[in-house]
C-alpha cells in the first residue's frame, strides 16, 4: 500500500495498539494503513460524505461531522493522539481546534502547507496568491482560509503552552533534506508536528 | 366523512405494475409469499405477563447458506409488516424496503437470506391483539398486553433458533425498527456481528411521546371505540385512528418537503369559507387517515405507540446509554437525515456518543433528506451507495 509521504512519517510517531482519532480524515487511508501496520484503534471524522463512504468501504470507522461545529461530543483525554492533516488551515478556528484536540487526546499531530515556503513568498513578492502543488487551487476557489507559516505556528504553541515534541518539513519531494532542515520555514512546503501539553 | 385525495402514499414512488404481473423488476425478488412459525412454550413479556405462546409471520429473500452464517434480520417500524421486499401474488405494490432488499441492492439478496417478520402485538398476522386468545376463546382486543421492543428481540430469537441461525450477519431496521436492532445488539450481544441502525433515537423524547399521547386520545375518544371491545360491538373507531395517522404523517415530513409538496395549494382554486378540504396538505392527510383505517387496528395501534414511548435500553443500565453500548460486540452503522424531526440527527449523534464513549465499532453519516423522517424508505442514491459500501463489509 502506498502512503503519501507525510501519512508515513505520522504512522511512525504513533504508538502500536494506541487509540487514535484523525480529523478530516479523508477517505480514511492514514487509519486503514495505522490499523493494518500498527494495530490502532482509530476513528476518523469527516465532513464529506463521499469520503466517509470511501472510509467505510476500507473497513474504517468514520463518523460523519463537521469540525468547525467542534468535537463537544468527546470526552477529555478518550484518545492517545488525535491527528489532523492538512486541515488546520481550512477550520473557522485553527487555535481552538488545537485546544479541542489537546483536550480530548494526549498528543496532537497536525501537518499543513507551509505559506512561508519559498515559492509561496515569490508568489506574494510578484503580488499574487500562490498556486503550488501544495496549495493548487485559486485564493478564490481554495478551502484554505488560514494559511501559516512554520514560524506562525511554532508562536501559537508558546503562546499556548503547547509544547513541541517533533518537527519534521518536507521539501516539495515530500523529502526531509538538508536545506529543509536547516531553514525549515523557507526550504519546507509541507510542516509535520507532534505536540502535547 | 373523509375526502380521498388523489395522493399515494409518501414513500410510494416504485413504478406501478399491472395486478396479476408475471415480469418483476430484475432487481426485486419477485414474488414472495407469507410464512408462519408457532412457538407454543410459555413466553414471559417484560411487564411479567405469560402469553401461552405465540406466533410469528415473516418472509424470507434469498438462500441460506450450508454454514448459517449469511442471514440477516429485518426489523420494520411502527406499522410495517413482514412484506419487506418483492410483491404477493396478485398484487403491484411492493415490500415497504423494496428500495433497499433484492438483488444487488444493499441488502444484497444475491449473498444474503434475509428474514423479516412481523412484530408480535401488531395486525400484520403475529400474534397480537386480533388473534385468539386461547384461555377465552375470543379475540384478545384490548385485552392483549402491552410488548416491548425487548419482547421482540426475544420472540424473534426463537424465530432464528426455528431457523437454524446461530448468529445474524447483520440486523438491520429504520425508525422503530432501527431501535429494535439497538436492542438486539444490546441485549444478546454475540448473536449478531452487524448492526444498521437508521433514522432512529436512543429513546423517544418528551415531544416525540406527547404526539403519541395526541394519537392514543384520539382513538380512545373516538364513541366508536367502546373502550377497544369495537369488534365485539360491530364498530371501528375509524374517526380516531384516521387522526391517529394524519398526525403521524406530519411528523414523517418535514416543514420544507410538506412546503414543497403542497405550499399553500387549494384544491378548488378558491377558498370556500368552510371546513370541508380547501388545501392540498388536507386531502393529501385525509387520504392517508382513512386508507390506514383499512389495514391497521385501532389496539394494536395503541399498543405499537406505546412500545415506542417505553423503548429506553439505558434504563436497566443506570440511565447510562454508554454503559447498554459497552454490551455491544457487533459493528454498527448509525444513520440519519438531516431534515427528520421525528428522529432528528441530534438523536441518533447522542447514540453515536455513546458508542465511541463505549470503544465500540461505529461509522455514522447524516444524509441529505429529501423528505424528513420517510427518507430511511426512499431511493436516495447517497443513502443507498454508502448503505451498500457499508453491507459490503458484513461478512
Amino acid at each position: 500500500m502506498s502512503l503519501r509521504a507525510d501519512l508515513e512519517l505520522i504512522s511512525e510517531w504513533i504508538t502500536p495498539g494506541s487509540r487514535t482519532l484523525d480529523l478530516g480524515c479523508g477517505d480514511g487511508s492514514l487509519l486503514a494503513h495505522l490499523r493494518d501496520q500498527r494495530q490502532v484503534n482509530g476513528y476518523g471524522l469527516e465532513l464529506d460524505v463521499k469520503h466517509v463512504t470511501a472510509g467505510i468501504r476500507r473497513g474504517v470507522k468514520v463518523i460523519h461531522t463537521d469540525l468547525n461545529a467542534g468535537l463537544a461530543d468527546f470526552d477529555v483525554d478518550s484518545f492517545d493522539y488525535v491527528v489532523m492533516t492538512q486541515a488546520l488551515q481550512m477550520v473557522r478556528h485553527p487555535d481552538k481546534l488545537l485546544d479541542e484536540m489537546l483536550r480530548i487526546g494526549k498528543e496532537g499531530i497536525v501537518t499543513f502547507p507551509n505559506f512561508g515556503y519559498w515559492k509561496c513568498r515569490l508568489a506574494v513578492a510578484r503580488g499574487q496568491m500562490p498556486v503550488t502543488p501544495g496549495l493548487p487551487n485559486h485564493w478564490y476557489n481554495t478551502d484554505n482560509i488560514h494559511l501559516c507559516t512554520v514560524r506562525d505556528f511554532e508562536n501559537l504553541c508558546a503562546q499556548k503552552g503547547i509544547k513541541i515534541l517533533r518537527r519534521v518539513v518536507l521539501d516539495s519531494n515530500h523529502q526531509a533534506d538538508l536545506r529543509a532542515k536547516t531553514l525549515p520555514n523557507l526550504f519546507g512546503e509541507i510542516a509535520l508536528y507532534h505536540f502535547s501539553r | 366523512m373523509l375526502n380521498f385525495g388523489a395522493y399515494g402514499c409518501a414513500n410510494a414512488e416504485h413504478v406501478g405494475y399491472n395486478a396479476g404481473m408475471t415480469n418483476y423488476p430484475a432487481d426485486s425478488v419477485g414474488l414472495v409469499a407469507p410464512q408462519a412459525a408457532n412457538f407454543n412454550e410459555p413466553f414471559t413479556l417484560e411487564s411479567g405477563i405469560q402469553l401461552p405462546g405465540f406466533e410469528l409471520v415473516y418472509e424470507t429473500y434469498g438462500e441460506l447458506n450450508a454454514d448459517g452464517s449469511n442471514a440477516i434480520l429485518v426489523c420494520h417500524a411502527l406499522t410495517g409488516t413482514h412484506h419487506a421486499a418483492g410483491y404477493h401474488e396478485g398484487s403491484d405494490k411492493p415490500g415497504w424496503w423494496e428500495t433497499c432488499i433484492g438483488p444487488g441492492k444493499p441488502i444484497d439478496t444475491n449473498r444474503f437470506f434475509v428474514v423479516s417478520p412481523n412484530n408480535i402485538g401488531g395486525c400484520g398476522g403475529s400474534t397480537g391483539p386480533l388473534s385468539v386468545n386461547p384461555a377465552t376463546g375470543k379475540a384478545w382486543g384490548p385485552e392483549f398486553p402491552i410488548v416491548t421492543v425487548k419482547d421482540w428481540v426475544h420472540s424473534q430469537a426463537r424465530l432464528m433458533a426455528h431457523l437454524n441461525i446461530s448468529q445474524w450477519a447483520a440486523v438491520v431496521g429504520g425508525s422503530l425498527g432501527g431501535m429494535t436492532v439497538l436492542q438486539w445488539a444490546i441485549d444478546l450481544p454475540d448473536k449478531l456481528r452487524h448492526a444498521a441502525i437508521i433514522a432512529a433515537a436512543p429513546k423517544l423524547s418528551a415531544q416525540n411521546i406527547a404526539f403519541n399521547e395526541v394519537a392514543r386520545t384520539a382513538i380512545r375518544s373516538d364513541p366508536a371505540f367502546c373502550d377497544g371491545h369495537y369488534r365485539e360491538q360491530g364498530s371501528k373507531p375509524q374517526q380516531g385512528l384516521a387522526i391517529a395517522r394524519m398526525l403521524g404523517h406530519i411528523t414523517y415530513l418535514s416543514d420544507d418537503s410538506m412546503g414543497k409538496k403542497f405550499g399553500r395549494d387549494l384544491r378548488d382554486g378558491k377558498l370556500s369559507f368552510g371546513f370541508d378540504v380547501d388545501f392540498e396538505v388536507e386531502s393529501y392527510l385525509r387520504y392517508q387517515g382513512s386508507r390506514f383505517v383499512d389495514r391497521f387496528d385501532a389496539n394494536s395501534y395503541l399498543l405499537l405507540t406505546r412500545t415506542l414511548d417505553y423503548f429506553d435500553p439505558a434504563r436497566e443500565y443506570g440511565d447510562d446509554l454508554a454503559a447498554a453500548c459497552r454490551r455491544i460486540q457487533a459493528r454498527c452503522f448509525v444513520a440519519s437525515f438531516n431534515k427528520d424531526w421525528r428522529f432528528s440527527s441530534k438523536r441518533s449523534r447522542e447514540l453515536v456518543k455513546a458508542l465511541l464513549d463505549a470503544d465500540r465499532d461505529v461509522s455514522y453519516i447524516d444524509f441529505e433528506s429529501r423528505v424528513g423522517h420517510d427518507d430511511f424508505l426512499l431511493n436516495i442514491p447517497q443513502y443507498l451507495e454508502s448503505f451498500n459500501a457499508w453491507m459490503e463489509g458484513v461478512r
